[in-house]
């Protein structure tokens, strides 16, 4: 253990032998990983402009509405699925099969394989766009991709899964820690999670309302089981990697990651609450989803308490930045995921433009900020090549941040008065849509700032490849520490 | 936790017990409900070809991201006071669609009950062609790409639509619905859950759906 924790901590000068073995690792993962970095970022920049058209058809239905492939309910789930498969999965892969091999500690073998996943994961996203924009979707939230496109992406998917267990297992000997978990456990999770959702959603569909229950089975694990470990792993190697310091305890660390698996995983069916299912299941997904307290919270401690009395390091680091924002952000959306299943609120929200608010939430302000975080340290491990830009990195965060903030804001306030309205039977339907209107406008405009802010990102990440900016003998920080730091 | 027997083993038998109870038991529940007799016939009575086109149609272009279709109980929520229908649904009433369309937003109406509140198919032609113009205040895009435009010829064809205003075809031109959107007018128009079912509590009041 203590072989590892020394690995994990910068403060200690590394010896030449784990000069060799990082540089190695790094070395061979080099094509792969940019490989899903570089698509996720050109899908993340043709995702928002999906997303910022849709949100703007909203407050100006009449906005390129001639052509059928450009109609709100097309470009929605094209928006929503290329943000998931193209850019959040993708990145996260890259992240994930950089942790693994740095943590097994060993130069992964079968680079090819995960290449050849790389790209056929980019077609299967590709071909779901166009099937979706074609009018080929079957409006089954968060799968709307085509049956004809998602075996490509099983079957990349699959390498990526095999590659990853094939890794852990001829790990270097020693502890585990525990993003290895977190990570191991995303990717057995997920082929299982998506397996199930296509056979019974998409290839041979079941009868009727059972479609909804698979259906949010599926759309929460993916953020749950997916995305969540994933980030968490990320942000528990980050955090101490930067800070130099172990994380805070090893015990909360099981006790979150069991507590997770349990919890999170029968959550889906608080999105159906009053729907045509057993009483008790969507009761079970209430009472899981306010145990989510328990993973949350244990999570949050363990980190806060790896952080504390080192909170001016974000002034200095990007990585560290992004990372704690979006942990930060991980326990707020989950405390608020838990509040929102409870029914009172459930009934409130649910149908509103504040469940989209949770979500962008989630899997904006939690998991592309940490992944944005964990981007910053891993890419210069990779090109060998520090950040050009200061000035660029601060402009990528304050505009992401602030965008996610008004967004989010916007559609939270707005969803609560547009479920008040809807709730009360005196009211009339088309006043519940003249209140949330100036809302949905406000967060139309809030997809311009995080629009920017990928654009500033993804000029960042091709200067960076193109390795422009003059050589630096240190690591790109935020802004010049003001002391030195210990 | 340094042995990967104990972590892969642990990591999936967790994960099984919400599949066991979110997928496999709704499944073997739920996956295999029949239609039940009644006086008016089999309910829900079965889509017709032109509604099952239709139901293509409405997936394809994205209904769902603003209309649910699910009455929720009287205990739970006041849906039926809305209006939305005269009781709650059940999985009995989704067996004959493929997929169900439950939702999970209400930017537009609940249109489980759709048929009972505008039975006319011009009405639906005219609000699908632009929606503006019979529920001013809509948000709703116009969906005409669903109809084509063309020069009259003798006559006016005898499903022409009426669009007047700002968006009604120049002189000599008119408005009719391509096979797309008479399908989706079908399907819209099977979209009726106010007959009586055991499971589904109370019968419906005569004025059902209203």
């Amino acid at each position: 253990m203590s072989d590892l924790l020394q690995s994990l901590n910068p403060g200690t000068p590394p010896d030449a032998r784990s000069y060799v073995e990082r540089a190695e690792i790094d070395a061979s993962l080099r094509a792969p990983v940019l490989l899903f970095f570089g698509t996720g970022v050109a899908w993340l920049l043709l995702g928002s402009l999906l997303g910022v058209l849709a949100a703007f058809k909203m407050s100006f239905p009449h906005l390129l509405d001639s052509a059928d492939w450009l109609t709100f309910g097309r470009v929605r789930p094209a928006h929503l699925n290329i943000m998931v498969y193209g850019w959040a999965s993708a990145v996260g892969i890259g992240v994930g099969i950089w942790l693994m091999a740095r943590l097994c500690r060993v130069a992964p073998r079968h680079r090819g394989l995960l290449i050849g996943a790389g790209i056929a994961w980019n077609l299967g996203v590709l071909a779901g766009t166009i099937g979706i924009l074609a009018g080929q979707s079957r409006s089954i939230e968060w799968l709307e991709f085509p049956g004809w496109a998602t075996p490509i992406l099983f079957v990349a998917y699959a390498l990526i899964g095999v590659w990853g267990v094939i890794m852990f297992r001829f790990r270097r000997p020693g502890h585990v820690y525990v993003s290895q978990w977190y990570l191991l456990a995303a990717f057995l999770w997920f082929p299982w999670l998506y397996a199930t959702a296509n056979t019974l959603l998409i290839w041979q569909p079941v009868q009727g309302s059972v479609v909804g229950a698979v259906n949010w089975w599926y759309g929460h694990n993916v953020l749950g089981l997916w995305f969540t470990p994933i980030g968490l792993a990320s942000a528990y190697y980050m955090i101490p990697k930067v800070l130099g310091r172990p994380i805070h305890s090893y015990y909360l660390s099981i006790l979150g990651f069991w507590s997770l698996a349990l919890f999170y995983s029968w959550n889906g069916m608080h999105h159906l609450i009053g729907g045509p299912f057993p009483a008790w299941m969507i009761s079970a997904s209430v009472v899981a989803s306010v145990m989510m307290f328990i993973p949350v919270i244990t999570v949050a401690i363990n980190h806060h308490a790896t952080m504390r009395g080192h909170f001016h390091y974000l002034k200095w680091s990007p990585t560290l930045r992004f990372t704690v924002v979006g942990a930060m952000t991980y326990t707020i959306v989950s405390l608020q995921g838990s509040l929102m299943a409870i029914p009172s609120l459930n009934n409130l929200t649910h149908f509103t433009d504040y469940t989209i608010g949770h979500a962008h939430l989630g899997l904006y302000g939690f998991f592309t900020m940490t992944m944005f975080g964990a981007m910053y340290y891993i890419v210069p491990r990779l090109v060998g090549w520090e950040w050009p830009s200061a000035a660029m990195i601060r402009w990528h965060f304050w505009l992401a941040a602030s965008g996610v903030a008004l967004m989010v804001g916007s559609l939270t306030l707005g969803g609560f008065l547009q479920g008040l309205e809807l709730n009360d039977p005196q009211v009339a339907f088309l006043t519940s849509l003249k209140t949330v209107a100036p809302f949905r406008f406000v967060r139309a405009c809030s997809g311009i700032l995080l629009s920017a802010a990928h654009l500033v990102f993804a000029v960042l990440f091709i200067r960076m490849l193109l390795r422009q900016g003059g050589p630096r003998a240190e690591a790109t920080l935020l802004s010049p520490p003001e002391i030195p730091a210990v | 936790m340094n042995k990967l027997p104990l972590l892969f083993v642990g990591i999936l038998l967790v994960f099984s017990t919400s599949w066991i109870g979110l997928v496999a038991y709704p499944y073997l529940k739920l996956g295999r409900l029949a239609p039940e007799a009644s006086r008016d016939g089999l309910v829900p009575p079965p889509l017709t070809a032109s509604a099952i086109g239709g139901e293509r149609v409405y997936a394809a272009n994205g209904c769902i991201y603003c209309h649910s279709q699910q009455v929720r109980p009287a205990w739970l929520s006041t849906d039926i006071e809305k209006g939305w229908g005269p009781r709650q649904t059940v999985a009995r009433d989704y067996i004959r669609e493929s997929p169900p369309f439950l939702g999970t937003m209400r930017t537009g109406p609940d249109l489980t009950n759709i048929d009972v509140r505008r039975p006319d198919r011009v009405w639906h032609y005219q609000h699908l062609y632009e929606p503006g113009t019979v529920t001013p205040g809509s948000i709703m895009p116009s969906f005409r790409f669903l109809f084509k435009v063309q020069p009259i010829k003798d006559r006016p064809s005898f499903e022409a639509v009426a669009v007047h205003g700002p968006h009604a075809p120049p002189r000599g031109y008119e408005v009719v619905p391509t096979q797309d959107a008479r399908d989706l007018v079908a399907y819209l128009l099977s979209l009726k859950h106010n007959y009586p079912l055991p499971e589904a509590g109370d019968p419906p009041a005569a004025d059902a759906g209203k």
